[in-house]
């Protein structure tokens, strides 16, 4: 019987499995379970104790730190909490881990994961609110995961820490933890680089990352109410991306909405939308649409906040636009 | 002990520390009388107004000062207005940022507060930055950075403070030890965290951060030596966590204090009366006071002023409009720049 866990408790489940088996992770300031894991997050703390730090509030050192353990063997999980926190620690993150590799022309793997929490979670303000995960794919070297669903989110962990040797970034957000799905039984791997069609439709795709999924889809319900059938399809993974997938499913629509919780400007909505650009033009019966952020920074009161998130109605305001646009 | 200044100017310092303690209050009141005020997380500046007023005390409006998440006490202690920092906490156009910096960035530049970060360690590098440039321009002008014993386990403490001494930059680095940290985990490993800033050759003291007359007298010392040219300084308050605060989120575990248990103690519900009895810096102020000849009545009257007034502020704040939705895309620059 597959269970009903929340994102979380997936994230500590898929971490959990590995560990047992697998004595050189080791982790720093374990904290992914939301509101709804925290029991399982104690028993979870109690039961890798000897192999979990806490380090002082030192970013740039501990991401430093694990870094140059995972170059020595060990398979480090940092739990950076918010992930603009993440941003004290760039100069390890992406002048160090993220270059190792190819310094060294293929001799020293850095298989650590540093873990954030991102995103619009709800009075963050211009600080607590960050989402980075167009600056981590822009930085060559780094693996960018970043599911929307419990079964996704455990499966790619483990991926991540059975098969990867490239230190990975991995988004999850803050308003996911706590939503519920179902996960597979036993152990289960989602290979990086495969995208999900969360819903198949045939006169435009959604293309969504993360918290999108799920507003893309209540977009998607909304427009076939109104005789638009809409394709949500997930990348999963930014860095190995899935372009064979998401090429596949514009051809098949010749329309797309990209949707991601980064800001516009060279945002993973702008990548994306490059990417089929120059690889799918010819099936473009439309212009792409964006629905991100837009370039200023998230402000703090709630009308200020609502009006620059990129909800399932300003999907459902681009999708309509674009499926009523003739074809070009 | 009292600070040595005229009765009227003590008093004064009653009148702030009580203010923020009144606005701080109503800060928490917001989040539990209410619904959706406050999202996210909060901090409280309750049980360390000595440090905060009594250094303000001695500075000018055009000296700068550079707070932390924990920023509503030093706005107001800067010469703040009340209602706008309480506006600001709940989001309201009103507010000092009009809503868009809420609780944890409070800033007034109207007086001297500038830029107000919620990282840890967000300003000291910033704070040395204003020292800088009042170095550049030859203003007498000095900069002091509050910050909390868990800013000092960042990195850029190190460089802030070594480029500080290195240039004598004319600023203090005022460290408010709420020991918050130690309660969760032993983040630094030194014993003294003077001994830090000592290794660099700069000039550190530890004090009482809960006695008014000790936090004004040394604040005395340090802005004036640092006003001519003997920066930068590093000052460790120590002041004991109020009990409202060993929460993730802060909570008014006695409720709303009353002045009476200044002289009266046992008055206190128990959860916090011993917190009021031997620590609260404006309940031992409030004694100080009354054993130099203040009356009762006298700092009845004078808190239930400030009450109304906080009271008043706390209305303002709510009863202010929320932004309009389309200002969110206002602000992200000063010029068109493109």
């Amino acid at each position: 019987m597959p269970q009903e866990i929340t994102f979380g408790e997936a994230l500590l489940a898929a971490i959990d499995e590995v560990a047992e088996q697998d004595k050189s992770i080791v982790l720093f300031n374990p904290s992914f379970a939301g509101e709804a894991g925290q029991e399982k997050l104690a028993a979870f703390r109690k039961k890798y104790a000897a192999r979990i730090k806490f380090p002082p509030i030192a970013e740039i050192g501990f991401c430093g730190i694990a870094t140059g353990a995972a170059m020595a063997g060990l398979r480090p999980i940092v739990d950076l909490s918010t992930a603009t926190f993440s941003y004290e620690a760039m100069p390890q993150i992406v002048n160090e881990a993220a270059i190792a590799y190819s310094n060294s022309g293929g001799n020293t793997n850095v298989p650590v994961v540093f873990y954030l929490k991102f995103g619009i979670r709800g009075g963050g303000g211009v600080q607590h609110s960050g989402s980075p995960q167009s600056w981590y794919w822009n930085t060559p070297g780094l693996q960018v995961v970043m599911p929307s669903t419990p079964a996704d989110a455990k499966g790619l962990m483990r991926t991540v820490l059975t098969k990867s040797q490239d230190p990975t970034v991995f988004f999850g957000h803050e308003r996911l933890l706590d939503n519920r799905g179902s996960v597979p039984d036993g152990t289960f791997e989602i290979s990086l680089g495969k995208a999900d069609v969360k819903r198949e439709g045939n006169d435009l795709t959604i293309i969504a990352t993360s918290i999108q999924v799920p507003r893309a889809l209540a977009a998607a319900e909304k427009l076939s109410s109104e005789g638009i059938s809409a394709e949500v399809i997930d990348p999963r993974t930014l860095q190995p991306l899935d372009k064979p997938a998401l090429l596949a499913s514009v051809k098949k629509t010749g329309r797309v909405v990209i949707t991601d919780e980064s800001h516009d400007n060279c945002g993973v909505a702008a990548g994306l939308a490059a990417i089929i650009a120059d690889e799918g033009f010819t099936a473009l019966r439309a212009p792409i649409r964006r629905v991100s952020i837009p370039p200023v920074p998230v402000p703090y009161s709630v009308p200020l906040e609502d009006y620059v998130t990129p909800t399932a109605e300003r999907i459902v305001e681009a999708a309509r636009a674009l499926a009523h646009i003739k074809n070009l | 002990m009292l600070p040595d200044i005229p009765k009227e100017k003590q008093l004064v310092i009653l009148r702030k520390m009580l203010m923020i303690r009144r606005v701080e209050e109503h800060c928490i009141r917001f989040n539990e009388e209410h619904t959706g005020l406050l999202r996210g997380h909060f901090h409280v500046y309750i049980g360390q107004e000595a440090t905060g007023v009594s250094v303000c005390d001695w500075l000018n409006r055009d000296d700068y000062v550079f707070t932390t998440h924990r920023n509503h006490g030093h706005v107001i202690a800067k010469g703040g207005d009340p209602k706008k920092v309480l506006a600001e906490i709940i989001g309201r156009a009103t507010g000092y940022c009009q809503g868009r910096a809420g609780t944890f960035h409070v800033a007034a530049p109207e007086v001297g507060i500038i830029h107000t970060s919620a990282i840890v360690g967000g300003c000291l590098a910033l704070a040395a930055g204003t020292a800088y440039a009042a170095q550049v321009k030859a203003e007498k002008t000095v900069t002091v950075v509050f910050f909390g014993d868990g800013a000092m386990e960042e990195g850029v403490f190190y460089e802030a403070l070594n480029i500080a001494k290195l240039w004598q930059l004319p600023m203090i680095f005022w460290m408010e030890n709420n020991y918050r940290r130690a309660t969760r985990a032993a983040g630094h490993a030194a014993t003294e965290l003077t001994n830090v800033p000592k290794a660099l050759g700069v000039e550190a003291g530890v004090i009482d951060g809960m006695d008014v007359g000790t936090v004004h007298k040394t604040a005395a010392e340090v802005v004036g030596r640092v006003r001519a040219g003997e920066g930068p300084l590093f000052v460790e308050a120590r002041t004991h966590l109020w009990p409202g605060n060993a929460f993730n989120m802060p909570k008014l575990v006695g409720g709303v204090m009353e002045i009476a248990w200044a002289w009266d103690p046992n008055k206190a519900p128990e959860r916090v009366r011993e917190w009021h009895k031997d620590a609260d810096p404006i309940l031992k102020y409030v004694r100080d006071l009354e054993r130099s000849g203040v009356s009762r009545d006298e700092i009845a009257t004078l808190d239930a002023e400030v009450r109304r007034e906080a009271d008043e502020a706390a209305r303002f704040a709510l009863d202010s409009p929320l932004p309009e939705a389309r200002a969110a895309l206002q602000y992200a620059f000063a010029g068109k720049g493109n």
